[in-house]
């Protein structure tokens, strides 16, 4: 038998029974997801996972090209090369078409295995080592190897080339390849990533995500279950269990994470790998990457009927995040860490009552006022004694309406002295553009984002429930809202129980009235100014310009951040943070002012009452902080609308 | 602490929020349960006197004490107008309880502060006001050492034979948060509680209390930031001053009635 027989007799069996363990692999890794809760299972979109893979996912991996490109060589390359394989040497098919194929896209691997290799030879922090550090290596040999044995085959070497020995070492490369790459696939090695994902992308929770798409709003759960939120892995849906399966450890979410960067405790990409060494059970000493800050690697071990909190995971952990959804809006596979968070804070809320800092005292004043600073709920319009408001109602004596254009959200804003005059600025703007609103006055709730952010599903339904409840009493076309929480809150979240509404942040509303010339603004501002991104505004809802169409309405130049738009770093004052308060080494506030200070602005304009506060509470001195709507006041040209807008603004109705 | 043959009750009442008016769990009797759970643990008994109502508000208020990891709270169903005090008085002298565990004054309600004097006085029990800990009870010599709050934040050691009954003082520490799942899941079991009218209330009179005259605190700020900040500033102290003799505080008397142009 020559060398190159044995060759291929080998490599039949040796292919046929990784294929097979391979297989079993699976079925194991399968099962594990299958250990989660039901949920839908969208067959349909297993058939987009192409496209889901080259549109959606190379979206996000293009924002880092070299990455991206690197991994269309290498990853393309070894799906064709590993179909060929098959082809060739399970099914035997003698085609020299394949052969040439073969050689063809085991060398674009090859290429690409060389740019993973250039890429890891100075990993930056927020890429794992360990294993990881293998990964090229195994492409390379992988890819190297079935590009040898196949030159013979293509007749441009004459078979049985380097005799045995190369034979031998075509068996070791082979075995080594294969290995990582067919077996590792599904027995936890690095490309466990590659079978996960592309099923992950198929099945994910978030279906309308994907085709540009958005789903951002956080899922309802059903109060009467009989245990609420996550306790342990097995808790977790089935397809959150296939999703953190899915992660590359690329750190991208880290690198992203305001609460990391601050020092606290929190490493989304750790609590990813967690959340995998809870569903298959073990500890996290062989984590190669960056850890919790603070919390050393190698002490916390999990199962999948295991409570999470602290035996797997810290409770400051799940409690340092802000909500902010940078690491979502960053992860290639498209995992859904604030989901997941949340999940298990419900448990810990709802089930544990164990809710940090001030959630306790904040929720019980959410329960008994609808406001989180416990606040009596008839003085919820206390601000606006001088504004002449009209309100939503049926008594028809104090002039209450049950029918207008425009429904203003007011928002928690009416209770706190700086953000009220954001509100005043924007009624004035909008009886400048003459528009027909109202608010609910003292029926408004508190919208219920900070409850269920704090884990407390109940008070976020009730509340839910009671404004929607009220609104459905009138009519009115629009609603309007400064606060792009209470924005996401009614737009995205109020739907599953029932609140359908068109929901407009006040910039996008005034956006249309400038475009419509119903708001005239001096253009001639020469501001020192920056505009920070709201996360629920942005990254929630891919808002990003029209705030700054209105700011280049006034003629102003944004000095932009170098981190903004989707990339934008939360003001720390999401998602309860500042309620649970996790102490780190810095404050995130601190950290978005000396971003804005980099630009040398002198003003930085927001556009949410939560930015306000958390960068106005920031030491002096510092730029000025103003609301997008206070600074169109300052440049608002009040003559338009023919003698109209001056009855309304001086006289009131 | 362990304390596995003693017998503690918790008296619960549905409070009320003071600005909104919604009931809720009263602070003293979480901070009562709280103590008593620090105490006895699971053993901890916990008593209402009335019928769960169907307002779903009050059901809640209720429940939110069986959020505290309480698995049961027993009712002890009367009619509205009934005197809690002899139902209550009736029912416990069955129970041989070593400690009961009250507010100091109910949130809503008569709210008079009298129920555990009265309740001690029915069952002949030791009282001790203003509870702020119970530090440790002696089985066999049937003795307990409380702490009990005095203004000022400061707090004295008692011991108080068993069995007796305590008012748990605001200053005692913190209720623990009150968790949905377990109060929704907790159990109420009703027992009828005996027939007693209340004689005396139908004949009071009452008025709603009036609030007393509050200083306006005048700000001379022109903007809106000027406002926010003063709003916002820590009253700076230092007004007052103590004076010593007959003389000098008639004269400081005298000078602020004159500075007030009041005199
Ligand atoms: S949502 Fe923001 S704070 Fe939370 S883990 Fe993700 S990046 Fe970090
Ligand atoms: S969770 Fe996503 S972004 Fe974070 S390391 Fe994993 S794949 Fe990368």
């Amino acid at each position: 038998m020559s060398s190159s027989e044995f060759l291929s007799q080998f490599l039949f069996t040796l292919i046929s029974a990784a294929l097979l363990l391979t297989l079993i692999g699976a079925v194991k890794r399968v099962l594990l997801w299958s250990q989660g809760q039901s949920s839908t299972v969208h067959w349909r979109g297993l058939l987009q996972i192409p496209r889901r893979y080259l549109v959606d996912l190379h979206h996000v991996v293009a924002r880092d090209k070299y990455m991206s490109n690197t991994h269309v060589a290498t990853a393309g390359g070894f799906v064709l090369s590993a179909i060929l394989i098959v082809l060739l040497y399970v099914f035997q098919l003698q085609l020299q078409l394949l052969t040439w194929a073969l050689l063809g896209s085991s060398l674009l691997m090859f290429v690409g295995s060389i740019f993973v290799m250039i890429r890891r030879r100075n990993p930056p922090p927020n890429l794992s080592l360990g294993k990881w550090q293998r990964l090229p290596k195994s492409l390379m040999v992988f890819s190297l190897s079935f590009f040898i044995l196949t030159l013979p085959a293509t007749g441009i070497l004459p078979s049985d080339t380097g005799g045995w020995l190369l034979a031998l070492l075509l068996v070791i490369g082979i075995i080594w390849g294969i290995g990582e790459m067919f077996f590792g696939m599904t027995w936890g090695g690095p490309m466990k990533h590659a079978f996960a994902g592309a099923l992950h992308l198929g099945l994910h929770r978030r279906q309308d995500r994907f085709g540009d798409g958005q789903s951002t709003g956080l899922k309802a759960i059903d109060l009467t279950a009989n245990k609420l939120g996550v306790e342990k892995p097995v808790d977790f849906k089935w397809n959150q269990l296939l999703s953190f399966d899915a992660c590359v450890e690329c750190g991208r979410c880290e690198n992203n994470c305001p609460a990391f960067a601050a020092g606290q405790p929190l490493n989304p990409k750790k609590l990813i790998q967690d959340m995998v060494i809870g569903m298959a059970g073990g500890d996290d000493a062989k984590f190669a990457g960056s850890p919790y800050p603070g919390i050393k690697v190698g002490t916390h071990k999990g199962g999948a009927i295991i409570p999470i909190v602290n035996i797997l995971v810290e409770s400051e952990t799940l409690w340092s995040c802000t909500t902010c959804r940078a690491c979502v809006e960053a992860c290639p596979m498209m995992i859904e860490h604030v989901d997941a968070i949340v999940d298990m804070r419900r448990f810990e809320t709802l089930e544990k009552g164990q809710t940090p800092g001030k959630g306790n005292e904040i929720l019980e004043n959410l329960s008994a006022t609808d406001n989180p600073n416990g606040y009596a709920p008839n003085t919820r319009m206390n601000w606006a004694a001088d504004q002449n408001l009209t309100v939503f109602g049926h008594n028809a004596d104090k002039q209450e309406v049950t029918q207008a254009d425009v429904l203003l959200w007011i928002g928690d804003a009416a209770f706190d002295m700086r953000n009220q005059r954001t509100l005043r600025a924007i009624i004035k703007l909008l009886r400048a553009a003459n528009v027909d609103f109202a608010v609910l006055g003292d029926a408004e709730c508190d919208s219920g984002d900070l409850a269920r952010r704090l884990g407390d599903e109940a008070n976020f339904q009730r509340l839910a429930n009671s404004n929607i409840e009220t609104m459905n009493q009138y009519n009115f076309n629009t609603i309007v809202t400064a606060d792009p929480h209470a924005f996401h809150c009614l737009k995205n979240e109020y739907g599953e129980l029932g609140g359908n509404y068109n929901v407009l942040h006040h910039t996008g509303f005034f956006a249309e009235l400038v475009n419509q010339q119903k708001l005239k603004l001096d253009n001639s501002k020469e501001l020192a100014l920056t505009y920070h991104d709201p996360c629920y505004l942005g990254r929630y809802n891919g808002e990003y310009d029209a705030p700054r169409f209105l700011l280049e309405s006034m003629g102003v130049k944004i000095k932009e951040m170098q981190r903004s738009k989707s990339t934008a770093r939360c003001c720390g004052g999401g998602g309860g943070a500042p309620v649970t308060d996790i102490p780190g080494e810095q404050r995130i506030p601190d950290m978005r002012m000396a971003d804005v200070t980099e630009t040398k602005a002198e003003i930085v304009a927001v556009a949410c009452p939560q930015c306000n506060l958390m960068l106005e509470g920031v030491v002096e001195p510092r730029p000025e902080v103003k609301d997008i709507a206070e600074l169109m006041l300052d440049a608002l040209i009040e003559s338009t609308g023919e003698g109209v807008v001056a009855d309304q603004v001086g006289g009131g109705s | 602490m362990s304390n596995d043959n003693l017998s503690v009750i918790s008296l619960v009442s549905i409070g009320e929020h003071p600005t909104s008016r919604r009931p809720r769990r009263a602070e003293q009797d979480a901070r009562a349960i709280e103590l008593g759970l620090k105490l006895v643990g699971n053993n901890l008994q916990t008593l209402h006197a009335g019928q769960v109502s169907d307002d779903p508000r009050q059901q809640t208020a209720l429940r939110s004490y069986l959020g505290m990891g309480l698995a049961e709270i027993n009712l002890l169903e009367m009619p509205e107008q009934a005197d809690a005090i002899l139902v209550l008085a009736e029912h416990l002298k069955q129970q041989n309880s070593d400690i009961i565990l009250t507010g100091v004054r109910a949130e809503s309600g008569e709210s008079s502060g009298m129920l555990p004097y009265l309740l001690a006085e029915q069952l002949g029990m030791a009282m001790v006001t203003s509870v702020t800990d119970i530090l440790s009870v002696d089985e066999v010599n049937k003795q307990a050492e409380v702490l009990q709050a005095l203004p000022r934040g400061q707090r004295r050691k008692l011991k108080v034979d068993l069995p007796f009954v305590a008012s748990v003082d605001m200053a005692a520490a913190l209720p623990r948060q009150s968790a949905f799942g377990p109060a929704m899941r907790g159990q109420f079991e009703a027992t009828l509680g005996g027939i007693f009218a209340d004689q005396e209330s139908p004949l009071w009179q009452t008025t709603d209390a009036k609030k007393r005259p509050k200083r306006l605190k005048i700000v001379k700020a022109k903007t809106a930031a000027d406002r926010f900040k003063a709003a916002t500033a820590k009253a700076s102290g230092g007004g007052g001053k103590v004076v010593h003799g007959v003389e000098e505080s008639a004269q400081a008397i005298l000078d602020l009635l004159v500075e007030e142009g009041l005199v």
